[in-house]
């Protein structure tokens, strides 16, 4: 179990983290959401150890994470900076990686930097942004470490390399259960192999669910002003619009079919709201509050 | 293959429910395992499992330990009776109420289904 307790991060006056509560049970995938700001990187970075915490303690199976090398050496955090040296070759990177990961697999990382087309020969700043990542999930995926963290690990990467990256996570994992943690803009591409998701919101958790109670959570009921106003009454809207009598809201309630039967009587209509939708209706409607505030 | 209206769990059971009634899934026999599934699917194995668990809870397959999930040898009856009950609520009356809609008389149906003979 890895347990985030009041975990807050600072950078002088800005609270990036905010007494964030969290218990994760090992073994899973989780995918971290997120506008930009958030927090996300903040506190992937607390929950590596790469960063001391302002306060709160992270805990996994029990240790306390900070400088602590027994659980260091378990997790495997890759970032955009890689945390590499750029004049090094994407070879030496490697290697290195070897000697530093308990479980590295130099075979398995040999056909991965195959499959992404890396040239092992070229040094690291002469990388592309999406080779960059490539040679990121590579470090990430052939370390298996028990707790593996992803930090947007999938920037600038085409489509057939985003592909191959989920391809290849999904199958390791399946081969070598273990935690992986994805930090991601990408919604709708990831979702389908996460098992949990956790949405931050301005250092704060929104919502940690799981993946496939969040597809068909929400639902956008059309219609006829009235009707509308009258059968969405007393559920939490996310959002509405209108066009002269006919309004639409969108709601985080789930219909039983009863529901859905007795408003389609009534003349409404119901659409879906995928992951990206709900995502996107919860963190723009919690800055419109905001904003009122 | 899945969409993001329902829960995927969901929609996987619906799946082998359909291959069980048209035959593609014939009773005591085994069906992928989990990690099979996920990894065809690209989904996550612990939605697969969920899928498989409620075909189980409905009595649609059986497990055997240490082997694998089975078609129940009396799933497809089950899956038609149900089905059966459902045709006329779920299918029938909405095509009446459209039909109703748009000025299709009982009539006319009845020769249209007629020709279908």
């Amino acid at each position: 179990m890895i347990e985030l307790h009041g975990l807050t991060v600072r950078y002088g006056s800005t609270v990036a983290v905010d007494d964030v509560h969290l218990d994760l049970p090992t073994g899973k995938i989780y995918g971290l959401l997120g506008r930009n700001g958030s927090g996300k990187t903040s506190l992937l970075s607390a929950l590596a150890s790469y960063r001391r915490p302002a306060s709160g303690t992270v805990r996994i199976d029990g240790a306390d994470a900070f400088e602590n090398p027994a659980v260091m050496r378990q997790t495997c955090f890759i970032r955009d900076t890689l945390d590499v040296n750029d004049s090094e070759r994407v070879r030496a990177v490697l290697c290195f990686a070897g000697w530093m990961r308990p479980g590295w697999d130099a075979g398995y990382a040999a056909r991965l930097t195959d499959l992404f087309e890396l040239d092992p020969r070229k040094r690291i700043s002469a990388l592309s942004r999406g080779q960059r990542s490539a040679l990121g999930a590579v470090l990430g995926l052939a370390a298996r470490a028990p707790l593996t963290i992803l930090d947007e690990t999938y920037l600038g990467m085409d489509a057939v390399a985003r592909s191959h990256f989920y391809r290849e996570l999904l199958a390791d994992y399946l081969a070598r259960p273990r935690t992986i943690i994805l930090s991601t803009h990408l919604i709708e591409e990831v979702a389908d192999i996460l098992e949990r998701v956790i949405i931050l919101d301005r250092g704060r958790v929104l919502l940690h669910e799981e993946a496939d109670e969040l597809r068909g959570r929400g639902v956008t009921v059309t219609g006829p002003a009235e009707a509308v106003g009258t059968f969405a009454g007393g559920h939490p809207v996310l959002g509405e619009r209108s066009l002269g009598g006919v309004r639409e809201v969108t709601l985080d309630w789930r219909p039983e079919p009863a529901d859905v039967a007795r408003g389609e009587a009534a003349g409404l209509t119901f659409g879906p709201v995928g992951i990206q939708d709900l995502f996107i209706h919860l963190t723009s409607a919690s800055q419109r509050l905001e904003a009122v505030r | 293959m899945f969409d993001d209206r329902s829960p995927i769990y969901l929609q996987i059971a619906d799946g082998i429910k359909n291959d069980v009634l048209s035959g593609a899934l014939k009773e005591d026999e085994q069906i992928m395992s989990t990690n099979q599934y996920a990894s065809f699917y690209q989904i996550n194995p612990a939605t697969a499992a969920k899928g498989f668990a409620q075909l189980v809870e409905e009595g649609v397959l059986y497990k055997r330990r240490g082997i694998g999930m089975f078609v129940s040898p009396d799933a497809r009856e089950k899956l038609r009776a149900d089905r059966r009950e459902r045709f006329f609520a779920e299918v029938v009356d909405p095509m009446l109420a459209e039909a109703k809609r748009i000025g299709i008389g009982v009539d006319e149906i009845v020769r249209h289904l007629g020709g279908a003979r």
